[in-house]
């Protein structure tokens, strides 16, 4: 069976860099539901799970994979599911379970087109306000296939840093084209585990918030005999009704997320510092970006590149110090032009943002980004 | 003096929130009782419920346990059963959270033989929501959402889950606490999947407004006169089982576990038996 070898460069599709990734992490449990253009991801994890010492089961549907992941995470595992745009739709109901009852999963969703594999990113704001109720979400955006391997071992140590689920949004683009990438040695990556009780189960209150507002996590079979629920819960799990209490549980689900978005903002910048026109982009629309931004620094544009590997929480100020000097914002996108108001909304004050749609399931290329750079000039 | 069953009720917080005379606290009595026959140790348990009056029975087990989305019960075991074998997993559920929002993970994890107990409380309707048609509801019924009679024929969730692959099936009711117990304790020495349904009195919506009967005394006797046993029926024309409970045991074999058979396939790459 084929295995992949660490610290050289190699090619490898982009479905399979996820499950490294996640491997690498420390997934050790996975469900799943068959649906294009996510399968190997499946495929690859059912034949890697039992070497890595983990397990792996496709589910009846969506709904079964995401409410497995939960279960396993529940027992201790770091667990993943993964699936695309219309099977993503079912896991909110899941995903709204564990943002409530703080279970760290991961779920990839590989955007596609309705009903058709084209390629899409025309998920971004499903990804953060699908599910029900008051909450924040942590969504990555990778754009290659080493960044598939990236975001998803980093999806995994933020789930576990913040008891969330967090989302991979993988593309179609990226998700079948295999590219040259690396996986790390071993001593190169640094896995984030879930903080563990430290005291009797008398006194633990699995809902109690430490200073990061993360409770510490028991898992099933040791001592703590901790109830999940969605309801309203106080901090011992007692489901209760207290409107204060209530007010303060989802204000801590919340708070502990968006008040490190600063933190958690993972994103790349080129020749910001002077830049007059800036091209704000995420997943693999930042392929062409970069390389228009170049183009249009040799014709001597002042032009700018804020790629982004998160897109939620909003890295504001990574936004707003990109554009510093930005008299022009281009918000390339691979949809009806979403993220574009979320742009707008941050440094729209400071500068004109022009939204940049593409909706035929295909990239911007450089020269289309370029001769939009010039005209913005 | 406090009931000797109380220790295993989660913080000991009695009363319980069902109506009174409700099926639910029994089932829950039930429980207790086959946990303490058995001494399970109830840090290894995990209960699972998910919308409904039933469901609310896990949050009162002194175990883990899980309130989860409706319908969703044996998705959640499935992914803890495959996490963490040795755990007891005990799901309480509903008609409606079962058979109905819940039929896939149903009939699924039946097929897979998974290593759990469900309990199934059957009250024939949607008694939390206020008496709705649900798939268990018989012809002619009138509820909520069937005002002029229900015009849909009612699932045999025991059949159903016999012909999906379940390895132990039982049906009793509310009436028959004792082969209650006894069925819990088969479910939990039973390795596979374990399936038991409880025919249960509602005497706050069913039993008042679909059968006219509002006393759960009487409402418990409805259940008792209209039990069958298998045997019974087995010698009974299929008429007069028309508005029957068939109760017994429908199912009691041994087939490998989801479980069992993944420790297999683990010992096989292990030893490097790959293709």
């Amino acid at each position: 069976m084929k295995t992949f070898r660490t610290s050289e460069l190699q090619f490898m599709l982009g479905n399979v860099a996820v499950v490294e990734g996640a491997i690498a992490a420390g997934c050790r449990f996975f469900a799943g539901y068959p649906i294009t253009p996510a399968n190997e991801i499946s495929e690859w994890m059912a034949k890697r799970m039992p070497e890595a010492g983990g397990r792996f089961i496709q589910m009846e549907d969506e709904l079964g994979s995401i409410y497995a992941v939960c279960g396993a995470s529940l027992a201790g595992k770091k667990s993943m599911t993964a699936t695309a745009s219309a099977g993503y739709n079912y896991m909110q109901e899941g995903i709204e379970y564990a943002v409530a009852a703080e279970i760290p999963i991961v779920i990839v969703d590989v955007m596609r087109q309705r009903g058709e594999n084209f390629p899409t990113q025309s998920d971004v704001m499903q990804a953060r306000y699908g599910a029900a109720g008051d909450h924040e979400m942590i969504v990555l955006t990778p754009s290659s296939v080493q960044e598939l391997f990236d975001l998803t071992f980093e999806a995994f140590n933020l789930a576990e840093r913040f008891r969330n689920p967090v989302i991979v949004l993988s593309e179609a683009t990226i998700s079948l084209m295999r590219e040259a990438m690396r996986i790390p040695l071993p001593e190169e990556l640094k896995v984030v585990n879930r903080k563990k009780p430290v005291v009797p189960p008398e006194e633990f209150m699995p809902f109690r918030g430490e200073d990061d507002l993360v409770p510490r996590m028991s898992e099933f079979g040791d001592q703590y005999k901790v109830l999940y629920t969605h309801n309203p819960h106080d901090e011992w799990g007692r489901i209760a009704w207290s409107p204060k209490m209530y007010e303060d549980l989802y204000n801590r689900i919340e708070k502990k997320i968006s008040s490190k978005a600063n933190e958690i903002a993972i994103f790349e910048t080129a020749f910001t510092d002077d830049a007059k026109i800036v091209v704000v982009a995420y997943g693999s629309e930042t392929r062409g970006s970069i390389e228009a931004v170049r183009m249009a620094r040799e014709e001597g544009i002042k032009a700018g590149m804020l790629k982004l590997k998160n897109i939620w929480p909003v890295p504001e100020k990574v936004m707003r110090d990109a554009t510093r000097v930005a008299e022009k914002v281009l918000v390339p996108e691979m949809n009806t032009g979403r993220y574009f108001h979320v742009v707008k909304e941050v440094v729209g004050c400071d500068a004109q943002v022009i939204s940049l749609p593409k909706n035929q399931g295909r990239i911007h290329s450089p020269e289309e980004i370029l001769e939009e750079i010039r005209r913005a000039k | 003096m406090e009931h000797p069953n109380l220790k295993y009720v989660r913080g000991k917080r009695l009363p319980h929130m069902f109506c009174s005379g409700c099926g639910c606290g029994q089932i829950l009595n039930c429980l207790l009782f086959a946990i303490d026959e058995l001494k399970l140790d109830t840090s290894q348990m995990v209960a699972i419920g998910g919308v409904g009056c039933s469901s609310r029975i896990a949050a009162y087990l002194d175990t883990y346990a899980v309130h989860g989305i409706h319908g969703r019960n044996l998705a959640y075991a499935t992914g803890i059963k495959l996490a963490k074998s040795e755990l007891k997993v005990v799901v309480l559920t509903g008609d409606g959270d079962c058979v109905a929002i819940g039929g896939n993970h149903l009939i699924h994890a039946a097929r897979r033989n998974l290593d759990v107990v469900v309990i199934m409380a059957n009250n024939g309707s949607y008694a939390m929501t206020g008496g709705q048609m649900a798939p268990t509801t018989a012809t002619g019924l009138y509820t909520t959402t069937t005002p002029r009679g229900n015009i849909e024929r009612p699932f045999d969730v025991c059949r159903l889950v016999e012909t999906a692959g379940g390895t132990y099936v039982a049906r009793w009711t509310t009436a028959h606490p004792a082969a209650l117990i006894r069925a819990i304790k088969k479910g939990f020495t039973h390795r596979g999947f374990s399936f038991i349904e409880v025919v249960c009195q509602c005497p706050t919506i069913f039993g008042r407004y679909a059968l006219g009967i509002l006393d759960p005394v009487k409402n418990l006797e409805y259940l008792q006169e209209h039990s069958v046993t298998k045997e019974q029926a087995s010698k009974t024309p299929p008429e007069e089982l028309a508005d029957k409970i068939i109760i017994g045991e429908f199912v009691d074999k041994q087939l490998p576990t989801l479980e069992d058979s993944y420790l297999q396939l683990e010992k096989s790459v292990a030893r490097g038996e790959e293709q």
